[in-house]
Protein backbone atom coordinates (compact mmCIF):
# COMPACT_ATOMS: atom_id res chain seq x y z
CA UNK A 1 0.00 0.00 0.00
CA UNK A 2 1.12 3.36 -0.78
CA UNK A 3 2.22 6.01 1.71
CA UNK A 4 0.27 8.96 2.11
CA UNK A 5 1.58 12.39 1.87
CA UNK A 6 -0.04 16.26 2.74
CA UNK A 7 0.27 18.97 0.02
CA UNK A 8 -0.41 22.87 -0.57
CA UNK A 9 -3.44 23.70 -2.27
CA UNK A 10 -2.00 25.96 -4.98
CA UNK A 11 -4.70 28.36 -5.49
CA UNK A 12 -4.83 31.77 -4.43
CA UNK A 13 -7.59 33.89 -2.41
CA UNK A 14 -11.04 34.88 -4.06
CA UNK A 15 -12.68 37.44 -2.58
CA UNK A 16 -16.21 36.93 -0.26
CA UNK A 17 -19.52 37.10 -3.25
CA UNK A 18 -21.57 39.59 -2.21
CA UNK A 19 -24.78 39.14 -3.02
CA UNK A 20 -26.99 41.66 -4.99
CA UNK A 21 -30.42 41.78 -5.97
CA UNK A 22 -31.75 42.38 -9.35
CA UNK A 23 -34.07 45.58 -10.01
CA UNK A 24 -37.85 45.40 -10.12
CA UNK A 25 -38.83 44.60 -13.52
CA UNK A 26 -40.99 47.04 -16.06
CA UNK A 27 -44.54 46.04 -16.08
CA UNK A 28 -44.35 46.94 -19.75
CA UNK A 29 -42.22 48.26 -21.69
CA UNK A 30 -44.61 50.87 -23.89
CA UNK A 31 -43.66 54.77 -23.13
CA UNK A 32 -40.06 53.70 -21.14
CA UNK A 33 -37.03 55.08 -21.90
CA UNK A 34 -34.76 51.86 -23.26
CA UNK A 35 -30.87 52.74 -23.32
CA UNK A 36 -29.25 50.16 -25.35
CA UNK A 37 -25.54 50.32 -24.48
CA UNK A 38 -22.68 49.99 -27.28
CA UNK A 39 -19.92 48.00 -25.56
CA UNK A 40 -17.91 49.21 -28.21
CA UNK A 41 -16.78 45.39 -29.22
CA UNK A 42 -16.31 45.33 -33.08
CA UNK A 43 -19.31 45.49 -34.92
CA UNK A 44 -21.54 46.06 -31.74
CA UNK A 45 -22.53 49.27 -33.23
CA UNK A 46 -23.87 47.98 -35.97
CA UNK A 47 -26.08 45.55 -33.81
CA UNK A 48 -27.42 48.26 -31.57
CA UNK A 49 -28.65 49.83 -34.18
CA UNK A 50 -30.75 46.81 -35.98
CA UNK A 51 -32.14 46.42 -32.25
CA UNK A 52 -33.04 49.64 -32.24
CA UNK A 53 -34.61 49.53 -35.89
CA UNK A 54 -36.33 46.25 -34.24
CA UNK A 55 -37.91 47.86 -31.89
CA UNK A 56 -38.98 50.92 -34.07
CA UNK A 57 -40.63 48.41 -36.40
CA UNK A 58 -42.04 46.10 -33.98
CA UNK A 59 -42.60 48.05 -30.18
CA UNK A 60 -42.79 51.58 -31.57
CA UNK A 61 -44.15 52.89 -28.04
CA UNK A 62 -41.04 52.43 -26.97
CA UNK A 63 -38.45 54.94 -26.99
CA UNK A 64 -34.46 54.05 -27.39
CA UNK A 65 -31.52 55.55 -27.22
CA UNK A 66 -27.85 54.24 -28.18
CA UNK A 67 -25.44 55.22 -25.98
CA UNK A 68 -21.72 53.91 -25.49
CA UNK A 69 -19.05 54.05 -22.43
CA UNK A 70 -16.08 55.86 -23.05
CA UNK A 71 -13.39 52.98 -23.48
CA UNK A 72 -14.04 49.03 -23.85
CA UNK A 73 -14.06 47.36 -20.70
CA UNK A 74 -14.21 49.97 -18.07
CA UNK A 75 -16.65 51.22 -16.45
CA UNK A 76 -18.25 54.38 -17.11
CA UNK A 77 -19.81 56.31 -14.18
CA UNK A 78 -21.38 59.17 -16.36
CA UNK A 79 -22.43 56.94 -18.54
CA UNK A 80 -24.54 55.11 -16.15
CA UNK A 81 -25.83 58.47 -14.23
CA UNK A 82 -27.06 59.40 -17.67
CA UNK A 83 -29.07 55.73 -18.08
CA UNK A 84 -30.21 55.89 -14.26
CA UNK A 85 -31.63 59.25 -14.59
CA UNK A 86 -32.93 59.12 -18.14
CA UNK A 87 -33.69 55.83 -18.35
CA UNK A 88 -36.32 52.79 -17.39
CA UNK A 89 -34.05 50.22 -18.51
CA UNK A 90 -31.54 48.88 -20.19
CA UNK A 91 -29.91 46.32 -22.88
CA UNK A 92 -25.79 45.41 -22.91
CA UNK A 93 -24.26 44.43 -25.93
CA UNK A 94 -22.40 42.86 -27.38
CA UNK A 95 -20.48 42.06 -24.37
CA UNK A 96 -17.79 39.41 -23.85
CA UNK B 1 -24.90 44.59 -12.76
CA UNK B 2 -24.20 48.48 -11.25
CA UNK B 3 -27.19 49.19 -13.05
CA UNK B 4 -29.53 46.59 -11.91
CA UNK B 5 -27.79 47.51 -8.22
CA UNK B 6 -29.03 51.50 -9.17
CA UNK B 7 -32.65 50.25 -10.05
CA UNK B 8 -32.36 49.84 -13.89
CA UNK B 9 -33.65 46.67 -15.31
CA UNK B 10 -30.88 45.30 -17.52
CA UNK B 11 -30.30 42.73 -19.92
CA UNK B 12 -27.10 41.45 -21.16
CA UNK B 13 -26.25 40.42 -24.59
CA UNK B 14 -23.08 38.13 -24.95
CA UNK B 15 -22.46 35.42 -27.89
CA UNK B 16 -23.06 31.96 -27.38
CA UNK B 17 -19.67 30.59 -26.95
CA UNK B 18 -19.66 32.74 -24.06
CA UNK B 19 -22.63 31.63 -21.82
CA UNK B 20 -20.49 29.85 -19.17
CA UNK B 21 -18.31 32.82 -18.80
CA UNK B 22 -20.80 34.75 -18.62
CA UNK B 23 -22.46 32.54 -15.75
CA UNK B 24 -19.94 32.38 -14.28
CA UNK B 25 -18.80 35.98 -14.22
CA UNK B 26 -22.49 36.43 -12.76
CA UNK B 27 -22.38 33.96 -9.81
CA UNK B 28 -18.63 35.62 -8.74
CA UNK B 29 -20.34 39.12 -8.54
CA UNK B 30 -23.40 38.10 -6.67
CA UNK B 31 -26.19 38.15 -8.88
CA UNK B 32 -26.49 34.71 -10.17
CA UNK B 33 -29.48 35.46 -12.01
CA UNK B 34 -28.48 38.82 -14.07
CA UNK B 35 -30.74 38.67 -17.30
CA UNK B 36 -28.17 37.49 -20.02
CA UNK B 37 -29.47 36.74 -23.58
CA UNK B 38 -27.33 35.33 -26.47
CA UNK B 39 -26.55 35.51 -30.43
CA UNK B 40 -24.61 33.09 -32.52
CA UNK B 41 -21.01 33.85 -32.54
CA UNK B 42 -19.43 35.93 -34.54
CA UNK B 43 -20.45 39.41 -34.44
CA UNK B 44 -17.15 40.72 -36.17
CA UNK B 45 -17.92 41.03 -39.49
CA UNK B 46 -21.52 40.01 -40.18
CA UNK B 47 -23.43 42.43 -42.08
CA UNK B 48 -26.60 44.50 -40.76
CA UNK B 49 -29.28 42.44 -42.34
CA UNK B 50 -27.29 39.24 -40.89
CA UNK B 51 -27.02 41.25 -37.61
CA UNK B 52 -30.71 41.57 -38.18
CA UNK B 53 -31.70 37.90 -38.36
CA UNK B 54 -29.73 37.29 -35.18
CA UNK B 55 -31.91 39.80 -33.53
CA UNK B 56 -35.42 37.95 -35.29
CA UNK B 57 -34.04 34.26 -34.63
CA UNK B 58 -32.92 31.69 -32.27
CA UNK B 59 -31.22 32.33 -29.08
CA UNK B 60 -28.92 29.44 -29.47
CA UNK B 61 -28.49 29.01 -25.40
CA UNK B 62 -32.64 29.23 -24.58
CA UNK B 63 -33.49 27.92 -27.82
CA UNK B 64 -36.05 30.14 -27.41
CA UNK B 65 -36.58 33.79 -29.66
CA UNK B 66 -33.98 36.05 -28.42
CA UNK B 67 -36.09 39.00 -28.64
CA UNK B 68 -38.64 37.17 -26.53
CA UNK B 69 -35.29 36.35 -23.58
CA UNK B 70 -34.85 40.30 -23.99
CA UNK B 71 -38.20 41.87 -23.35
CA UNK B 72 -39.12 39.19 -20.75
CA UNK B 73 -35.76 39.87 -19.23
CA UNK B 74 -36.87 43.51 -18.72
CA UNK B 75 -40.59 42.72 -17.40
CA UNK B 76 -41.25 38.98 -16.04
CA UNK B 77 -41.47 39.77 -12.76
CA UNK B 78 -38.99 38.55 -10.23
CA UNK B 79 -39.27 35.28 -8.04
CA UNK B 80 -37.92 35.54 -4.56
CA UNK B 81 -34.52 34.00 -5.96
CA UNK B 82 -34.03 36.97 -7.86
CA UNK B 83 -34.50 39.29 -5.59
CA UNK B 84 -32.19 37.63 -2.73
CA UNK B 85 -29.19 37.53 -4.89
CA UNK B 86 -26.46 35.38 -3.56
CA UNK B 87 -23.48 36.21 -0.51
CA UNK B 88 -20.90 33.28 -0.34
CA UNK B 89 -17.76 32.93 1.42
CA UNK B 90 -14.99 31.05 -0.56
CA UNK B 91 -12.01 29.55 0.56
CA UNK B 92 -9.35 27.61 -0.48
CA UNK B 93 -7.44 25.32 2.47
CA UNK B 94 -3.96 25.75 2.80
CA UNK B 95 -3.34 22.27 2.47
CA UNK B 96 -5.14 19.69 0.88
CA UNK B 97 -6.26 16.19 2.52
CA UNK B 98 -3.41 14.01 2.47
CA UNK B 99 -3.74 11.13 -0.01
CA UNK B 100 -1.31 8.75 -2.00
CA UNK B 101 1.21 10.23 -4.62
CA UNK B 102 -0.49 9.15 -8.07
CA UNK B 103 -4.21 10.32 -6.54
CA UNK B 104 -2.52 13.79 -5.93
CA UNK B 105 -0.83 14.08 -9.26
CA UNK B 106 -4.37 13.24 -10.57
CA UNK B 107 -6.48 15.61 -8.23
CA UNK B 108 -3.97 18.35 -9.74
CA UNK B 109 -5.00 17.23 -13.27
CA UNK B 110 -8.13 16.54 -12.58
CA UNK B 111 -8.43 20.25 -10.99
CA UNK B 112 -6.78 22.01 -13.95
CA UNK B 113 -4.16 22.96 -11.77
CA UNK B 114 -1.22 22.24 -13.89
CA UNK B 115 -0.13 22.40 -17.56
CA UNK B 116 -0.83 19.26 -17.66
CA UNK B 117 3.19 18.04 -17.88
CA UNK B 118 4.01 16.58 -14.55
CA UNK B 119 4.55 18.24 -11.70
CA UNK B 120 6.51 18.57 -8.29
CA UNK B 121 3.90 17.84 -5.81
CA UNK B 122 4.15 20.97 -3.23
CA UNK B 123 4.86 19.16 0.18
CA UNK B 124 5.46 21.32 3.10
CA UNK B 125 9.00 20.23 3.01
CA UNK B 126 9.46 21.62 -0.67
CA UNK B 127 7.55 24.44 -0.07
CA UNK B 128 9.57 25.34 3.55
CA UNK B 129 12.42 24.66 1.73
CA UNK B 130 11.62 27.18 -1.16
CA UNK B 131 10.49 29.91 1.03
CA UNK B 132 13.97 29.63 2.12
CA UNK B 133 14.80 31.86 -0.83
CA UNK B 134 13.43 35.15 0.23
CA UNK B 135 13.55 36.84 3.46
CA UNK B 136 9.60 37.62 3.44
CA UNK B 137 6.98 36.20 5.23
CA UNK B 138 5.03 33.24 4.08
CA UNK B 139 1.64 35.02 4.92
CA UNK B 140 3.11 38.19 3.24
CA UNK B 141 0.80 39.33 0.64
CA UNK B 142 2.24 39.82 -2.49
CA UNK B 143 -0.39 41.34 -4.81
CA UNK B 144 -3.40 40.27 -6.64
CA UNK B 145 -4.46 39.03 -10.27
CA UNK B 146 -7.47 38.14 -12.69
CA UNK B 147 -7.78 36.90 -16.11
CA UNK B 148 -9.27 39.94 -17.41
CA UNK B 149 -10.15 43.37 -16.56
CA UNK B 150 -13.50 42.66 -15.42
CA UNK B 151 -13.29 39.45 -13.70
CA UNK B 152 -12.87 39.60 -9.83
CA UNK B 153 -9.25 39.98 -8.28
CA UNK B 154 -7.97 36.74 -5.93
CA UNK B 155 -5.06 37.47 -3.33
CA UNK B 156 -2.13 35.52 -2.85
CA UNK B 157 0.92 35.31 -0.55
CA UNK B 158 4.63 34.66 -0.39
CA UNK B 159 3.53 31.23 0.51
CA UNK B 160 1.27 30.75 -2.06
CA UNK B 161 3.59 31.93 -4.95
CA UNK B 162 6.69 29.07 -3.75
CA UNK B 163 3.99 26.42 -3.69
CA UNK B 164 3.55 27.43 -7.47
CA UNK B 165 7.30 27.70 -8.10
CA UNK B 166 7.96 24.07 -6.36
CA UNK B 167 5.18 22.44 -8.61
CA UNK B 168 7.43 24.09 -11.56
CA UNK B 169 10.24 22.20 -10.55
CA UNK B 170 12.26 25.61 -9.71
CA UNK B 171 15.00 26.47 -6.99
CA UNK B 172 14.88 27.96 -3.84
CA UNK B 173 17.18 30.93 -5.34
CA UNK B 174 15.12 31.62 -8.10
CA UNK B 175 11.91 32.84 -5.83
CA UNK B 176 12.98 36.26 -6.25
CA UNK B 177 12.27 36.73 -9.49
CA UNK B 178 9.18 34.50 -9.40
CA UNK B 179 7.95 36.64 -6.73
CA UNK B 180 8.88 40.02 -8.31
CA UNK B 181 7.24 38.75 -11.58
CA UNK B 182 3.70 38.07 -9.69
CA UNK B 183 4.27 41.26 -7.73
CA UNK B 184 3.54 43.18 -11.06
CA UNK B 185 -0.08 41.69 -11.38
CA UNK B 186 0.00 40.66 -14.54
CA UNK B 187 -0.89 37.63 -16.14
CA UNK B 188 0.65 35.31 -18.08
CA UNK B 189 -3.01 33.21 -18.55
CA UNK B 190 -5.03 36.36 -19.35
CA UNK B 191 -8.40 35.23 -21.08
CA UNK B 192 -8.62 37.44 -24.13
CA UNK B 193 -9.86 35.70 -27.13
CA UNK B 194 -6.85 36.70 -28.88
CA UNK B 195 -4.40 34.27 -26.99
CA UNK B 196 -2.69 36.70 -25.55
CA UNK B 197 0.57 35.50 -23.04
CA UNK B 198 2.72 37.87 -20.81
CA UNK B 199 6.94 37.71 -21.32
CA UNK B 200 9.19 37.74 -18.85
CA UNK B 201 12.79 39.41 -19.49
CA UNK B 202 15.26 38.92 -16.80
CA UNK B 203 18.23 42.02 -16.27
CA UNK B 204 21.24 42.56 -13.18
CA UNK B 205 23.10 40.50 -11.41
CA UNK B 206 20.83 38.19 -11.03
CA UNK B 207 20.75 36.51 -14.30
CA UNK B 208 24.19 34.76 -13.73
CA UNK B 209 23.76 34.40 -9.66
CA UNK B 210 20.98 32.10 -10.37
CA UNK B 211 22.50 30.58 -13.81
CA UNK B 212 20.59 32.03 -15.92
CA UNK B 213 20.68 31.32 -19.81
CA UNK B 214 20.78 34.97 -22.13
CA UNK B 215 22.83 32.93 -24.69
CA UNK B 216 22.42 30.07 -27.17
CA UNK B 217 19.03 29.13 -27.39
CA UNK B 218 17.53 31.30 -24.30
CA UNK B 219 14.39 31.65 -25.64
CA UNK B 220 13.63 27.89 -25.53
CA UNK B 221 14.10 25.12 -23.12
CA UNK B 222 17.91 24.67 -22.96
CA UNK B 223 18.18 26.34 -19.22
CA UNK B 224 16.87 25.21 -15.62
CA UNK B 225 16.52 28.48 -14.79
CA UNK B 226 14.34 29.98 -17.45
CA UNK B 227 12.53 27.12 -18.61
CA UNK B 228 11.20 26.94 -14.68
CA UNK B 229 10.86 30.49 -13.75
CA UNK B 230 8.81 30.43 -17.13
CA UNK B 231 6.65 27.53 -15.90
CA UNK B 232 6.40 29.19 -12.56
CA UNK B 233 5.03 32.08 -14.11
CA UNK B 234 2.42 30.51 -16.07
CA UNK B 235 1.33 27.90 -13.07
CA UNK B 236 0.91 30.39 -10.76
CA UNK B 237 -0.81 32.84 -13.44
CA UNK B 238 -3.51 30.33 -13.52
CA UNK B 239 -3.70 29.10 -10.05
CA UNK B 240 -3.51 32.30 -8.49
CA UNK B 241 -5.95 34.09 -10.70
CA UNK B 242 -9.11 31.56 -10.05
CA UNK B 243 -7.85 29.53 -13.12
CA UNK B 244 -7.57 29.01 -16.54
CA UNK B 245 -9.83 26.53 -17.95
CA UNK B 246 -10.46 26.59 -21.37
CA UNK B 247 -14.09 28.05 -22.23
CA UNK B 248 -14.85 29.31 -18.64
CA UNK B 249 -11.58 31.19 -17.30
CA UNK B 250 -9.61 31.08 -20.85
CA UNK B 251 -10.99 32.22 -24.11
CA UNK B 252 -7.81 32.37 -26.58
CA UNK B 253 -9.26 30.22 -29.36
CA UNK B 254 -5.73 29.67 -30.93
CA UNK B 255 -4.02 29.35 -27.82
CA UNK B 256 -0.21 30.34 -27.05
CA UNK B 257 2.60 28.18 -26.89
CA UNK B 258 4.81 31.02 -25.47
CA UNK B 259 2.61 30.89 -22.29
CA UNK B 260 4.28 27.59 -20.70
CA UNK B 261 7.20 29.11 -20.25
CA UNK B 262 7.55 32.75 -21.52
CA UNK B 263 10.91 33.84 -19.25
CA UNK B 264 14.81 34.25 -20.35
CA UNK B 265 17.44 37.11 -19.41
CA UNK B 266 18.96 40.18 -21.25
CA UNK B 267 22.21 39.67 -22.62
CA UNK B 268 24.15 42.53 -21.25
CA UNK B 269 27.60 41.27 -21.16
CA UNK B 270 27.47 41.03 -24.89
CA UNK B 271 25.34 43.83 -25.49
CA UNK B 272 26.41 47.02 -27.02
CA UNK B 273 23.19 48.82 -25.43
CA UNK B 274 21.88 49.63 -22.30
CA UNK B 275 19.64 46.97 -20.55
CA UNK B 276 15.95 47.03 -20.43
CA UNK B 277 15.90 47.72 -16.60
CA UNK B 278 18.34 50.63 -16.79
CA UNK B 279 15.96 52.18 -19.50
CA UNK B 280 13.28 52.18 -16.93
CA UNK B 281 15.18 53.74 -14.27
CA UNK B 282 16.93 51.01 -12.21
CA UNK B 283 20.53 51.14 -11.93
CA UNK B 284 22.51 48.49 -13.88
CA UNK B 285 23.28 46.66 -10.67
CA UNK B 286 20.11 46.23 -10.29
CA UNK B 287 18.09 42.90 -11.07
CA UNK B 288 15.01 43.90 -12.26
CA UNK B 289 12.22 41.92 -14.76
CA UNK B 290 10.17 43.64 -16.73
CA UNK B 291 6.67 41.82 -18.12
CA UNK B 292 5.70 42.52 -21.84
CA UNK B 293 1.78 41.23 -22.42
CA UNK B 294 0.34 40.03 -25.80
CA UNK B 295 3.19 38.08 -27.22
CA UNK B 296 0.59 36.95 -30.20
CA UNK B 297 2.42 37.49 -33.09
CA UNK B 298 6.42 36.80 -33.70
CA UNK B 299 8.53 37.57 -36.70
CA UNK B 300 12.02 37.23 -37.52
CA UNK B 301 14.96 38.35 -39.65
CA UNK B 302 18.26 38.40 -40.01
CA UNK B 303 21.19 40.79 -40.51
CA UNK B 304 21.38 43.31 -40.51
CA UNK B 305 21.55 43.64 -44.31
CA UNK B 306 21.39 45.60 -46.84
CA UNK B 307 17.56 45.73 -47.15
CA UNK B 308 16.98 45.57 -43.50
CA UNK B 309 14.91 48.74 -43.50
CA UNK B 310 12.56 47.24 -46.36
CA UNK B 311 12.13 43.71 -43.91
CA UNK B 312 11.94 45.67 -40.94
CA UNK B 313 8.69 47.73 -42.54
CA UNK B 314 7.05 45.01 -43.79
CA UNK B 315 7.24 43.00 -40.21
CA UNK B 316 6.10 46.81 -38.43
CA UNK B 317 3.24 47.25 -40.37
CA UNK B 318 2.82 42.97 -40.83
CA UNK B 319 1.59 42.95 -36.93
CA UNK B 320 -1.54 43.96 -34.94
CA UNK B 321 -2.01 46.74 -32.93
CA UNK B 322 0.56 45.36 -29.99
CA UNK B 323 3.47 47.40 -30.45
CA UNK B 324 6.69 45.48 -31.39
CA UNK B 325 9.18 43.92 -28.45
CA UNK B 326 12.43 43.52 -30.79
CA UNK B 327 14.76 40.75 -29.56
CA UNK B 328 18.62 40.69 -31.34
CA UNK B 329 21.21 38.43 -31.02
CA UNK B 330 24.58 40.40 -30.08
CA UNK B 331 25.90 40.30 -33.85
CA UNK B 332 22.71 41.94 -34.91
CA UNK B 333 23.19 44.95 -32.35
CA UNK B 334 26.63 45.65 -33.27
CA UNK B 335 26.01 45.15 -36.70
CA UNK B 336 23.25 48.40 -36.77
CA UNK B 337 26.65 50.46 -35.64
CA UNK B 338 27.30 49.99 -38.99
CA UNK B 339 24.24 51.33 -40.13
CA UNK B 340 24.18 54.46 -37.93
CA UNK B 341 22.36 52.95 -35.29
CA UNK B 342 24.31 52.64 -31.70
CA UNK B 343 21.84 52.49 -29.35
CA UNK B 344 18.50 51.19 -28.82
CA UNK B 345 16.69 54.08 -29.06
CA UNK B 346 17.82 54.79 -32.15
CA UNK B 347 16.42 52.03 -33.63
CA UNK B 348 13.79 52.61 -31.46
CA UNK B 349 13.31 55.94 -33.23
CA UNK B 350 13.16 54.41 -36.67
CA UNK B 351 10.69 51.89 -36.02
CA UNK B 352 8.28 54.43 -34.74
CA UNK B 353 8.88 56.46 -37.79
CA UNK B 354 8.89 53.47 -40.16
CA UNK B 355 5.77 51.61 -38.70
CA UNK B 356 3.36 52.97 -41.15
CA UNK B 357 -0.24 51.78 -42.41
CA UNK B 358 -2.50 53.51 -44.66
CA UNK B 359 -5.31 54.36 -42.16
CA UNK B 360 -7.87 52.01 -44.21
CA UNK B 361 -5.72 49.28 -42.97
CA UNK B 362 -4.80 50.76 -39.47
CA UNK B 363 -8.68 51.11 -38.51
CA UNK B 364 -9.35 47.97 -40.07
CA UNK B 365 -8.51 46.02 -37.25
CA UNK B 366 -10.84 44.22 -34.75
CA UNK B 367 -8.76 45.16 -31.36
CA UNK B 368 -8.16 48.60 -32.91
CA UNK B 369 -11.83 49.40 -33.37
CA UNK B 370 -12.67 47.60 -29.89
CA UNK B 371 -9.71 49.66 -28.09
CA UNK B 372 -8.58 52.48 -29.52
CA UNK B 373 -11.50 53.56 -31.77
CA UNK B 374 -13.61 54.80 -28.34
CA UNK B 375 -10.24 56.37 -27.46
CA UNK B 376 -10.24 58.29 -30.67
CA UNK B 377 -13.92 59.69 -30.89
CA UNK B 378 -13.20 60.83 -27.25
CA UNK B 379 -10.58 63.35 -28.80
CA UNK B 380 -7.49 61.39 -27.16
CA UNK B 381 -4.21 61.48 -29.37
CA UNK B 382 -2.79 60.22 -31.30
CA UNK B 383 -6.18 58.39 -31.83
CA UNK B 384 -7.80 61.05 -32.66
CA UNK B 385 -5.48 62.59 -35.55
CA UNK B 386 -5.32 58.84 -36.32
CA UNK B 387 -8.75 58.15 -37.05
CA UNK B 388 -9.14 61.70 -38.88
CA UNK B 389 -6.95 60.57 -41.57
CA UNK B 390 -8.34 59.67 -45.50
CA UNK B 391 -8.79 56.31 -45.85
CA UNK B 392 -5.60 56.74 -48.11
CA UNK B 393 -3.45 58.47 -45.57
CA UNK B 394 -0.43 57.27 -44.11
CA UNK B 395 -0.85 57.19 -40.58
CA UNK B 396 1.71 56.11 -37.38
CA UNK B 397 0.94 52.41 -35.66
CA UNK B 398 2.95 53.35 -32.45
CA UNK B 399 4.71 55.90 -30.71
CA UNK B 400 8.59 55.29 -29.60
CA UNK B 401 7.60 54.90 -26.15
CA UNK B 402 5.64 51.76 -26.45
CA UNK B 403 8.80 50.01 -28.70
CA UNK B 404 11.19 48.05 -26.61
CA UNK B 405 14.56 46.34 -28.11
CA UNK B 406 16.11 43.96 -25.77
CA UNK B 407 19.80 41.82 -26.95
CA UNK B 408 19.41 37.69 -26.06
CA UNK B 409 21.32 34.88 -28.07
CA UNK B 410 24.64 32.90 -28.32
CA UNK B 411 25.79 34.96 -31.41
CA UNK B 412 25.53 31.45 -33.70
CA UNK B 413 23.90 33.44 -36.06
CA UNK B 414 22.43 37.60 -36.66
CA UNK B 415 18.70 37.02 -35.83
CA UNK B 416 16.27 39.15 -34.59
CA UNK B 417 12.76 38.51 -33.78
CA UNK B 418 9.72 40.74 -33.18
CA UNK B 419 7.59 39.72 -31.08
CA UNK B 420 4.02 41.98 -30.80
CA UNK B 421 3.78 42.68 -26.74
CA UNK B 422 3.35 45.78 -24.84
CA UNK B 423 5.74 46.47 -22.19
CA UNK B 424 3.37 46.25 -18.56
CA UNK B 425 5.71 47.22 -15.80
CA UNK B 426 9.17 46.49 -14.46
CA UNK B 427 9.57 45.36 -11.18
CA UNK B 428 12.20 45.33 -8.54
CA UNK B 429 14.00 41.49 -7.85
CA UNK B 430 15.91 42.80 -5.49
CA UNK B 431 12.95 44.04 -3.10
CA UNK B 432 11.99 39.97 -3.04
CA UNK B 433 15.32 38.45 -2.28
Amino acid sequence: MSSTMTVHDPRGYPPKVVGKRLASRLEALDGKILYLVDCLFDNSEPFMEQMQSWFAAHLPAVTTRIIKPRESWVDDPAMRATITADGDAAILGVGL
Amino acid sequence: MALEEAGVPTVAVHTHVFARLARATALANGMPRTRQAFVPQPIVDRSPAELRAYIEGIDPVSRRPFMQEVIEGLTQPLSAEDLKGVSFERSTPRLLAADTHDALQQLFVDNNWTDFLPIILPTEERVAAMLAGTSHAPDEVVGRLSPTSFREEWEFTVEKVAVNAVMAGARPEYLPVILAIAASGITARSSSTTSMTSIAVVNGPIRNQIGMNCGIGAMGPHNHANATIGRAYSLLSQNLQGGSVAGETYMGTLGNGLAYSPCFAENEERSPWQPLHVGKGFKAEDSAVSVFFGARYTQEGYGPRETWQEKMRRCLSAGAHFPPLLILDPIVARGFADHGITTSQQLIDWCAANALLPAREYWDDQWVQTLLRPLAVAGVEPYATRLAARDDEIVAMFEAREIHAGVVGGETQGAWKMIGARHMRTVSIDAWR
